[in-house]
């Protein structure tokens, strides 16, 4: 299982919102494959996906905030 | 020279924006280390990802019979006017060789607005809490971008020629009620948009050289 989470992104920057998952829930994803966009104040940044598996947990929606260190999904490896 | 400069001159932006899409991949795939785009857009209304439709002013009867398209965008921002006159500054920078530091990012276009405004003798500033280079009151350069794997595309619009500021009052730029100057407008005389190209690349080259040799 390995966890999605947000990283730093800069001095004074301590959130950023969800603007949209490029997979759903269960959907079988790709080290590197882009998985979410998300917003902080004129910038739009991606997160890849740190391993290859299932998309098996989404914590966070489009729209939600979310705050630097969070678990925004899991993703479990295929056996 | 670590930088691979294009000039595009006057282009439609979609074309503007499929070329930065391939200037990225070949970034991203290490072909090119980085690269700055500079071109100038036809009229064009463009939302960024926090755009309210509610900032666009005009009717969209009134957009079509100006010929003025409208573009939801990958950049960060509310919406945008963009028109010849305009110089539009594209950095495809990886910051990973700078700092991933995204606010910083915004700053240093900000700076670079600042430096190359200087060079013609005008004074401008930021404004606290707000992105992007103001002349007294009013905005004179607005900054968009998006990053995708720490690379950079998207950017920074300096206005120059004072001709085409009156569309702007097509929306509210970036969500707010905020005026529009240009570099002409605050010289009071004609200014070559080439000059400005050349001060720009000059400035651009003394900040981001030593970090990207």
């Amino acid at each position: 299982m390995t966890k999605v989470v947000l990283p730093e992104l800069g001095e004074g920057i301590d959130k950023a919102t969800v603007s949209y998952w490029y997979f759903q829930g269960g959907e079988k994803v790709n080290e590197k494959d882009d998985l979410v966009e998300l917003t902080t104040d004129k910038a739009t940044f991606n997160l890849p996906s740190p391993s290859s598996g299932i998309l098996s947990e989404i914590f966070f929606q489009a729209g939600d905030t979310v705050n630097v260190g969070e678990v925004l999904a899991v993703i479990e490896e295929a056996q | 020279m670590p930088f691979k400069i294009f000039d595009l001159g006057v282009i439609n932006f979609q074309k503007a924006e499929q070329f930065q899409k391939e200037v990225f991949k070949a970034v991203k795939n290490n072909f090119l280390k980085s690269a700055l785009i500079l071109c100038q857009h036809y009229p064009v209304i463009t939302l960024g990802r926090q755009a309210k439709k509610l900032n666009i002013k005009a009717s969209g009867e009134e957009l079509k019979k100006r010929g003025i398209p409208l573009y939801g965008i990958e950049r960060g921002g509310d919406v945008t006017y963009h028109g010849p006159g305009q110089l539009m500054v594209y950095p495809i920078l990886n910051l990973t060789y700078l700092r991933r530091d995204i606010p910083l990012f915004l700053r240093m276009l900000e700076e670079l607005a600042m430096q190359v405004l200087s060079d013609f003798g005008i004074f401008s500033q930021r404004r606290p809490g707000l992105t992007g280079v103001w002349v007294g009151e009013e905005k004179i350069a607005s900054i968009g971008i998006a990053i995708r794997n720490w690379i950079t595309y998207y950017g920074l619009a300096v206005n120059i020629k004072k001709d085409d500021l009156p569309n702007f009052s097509l929306i509210r730029p970036c969500g707010m009620d905020i005026k529009m100057t240009s570099l002409e407008s605050m010289l009071d005389k004609n200014v070559n948009i080439e000059d400005v190209k050349t001060i720009l690349l000059q400035e651009f080259k003394d900040s981001y050289e030593i970090v990207y040799s």
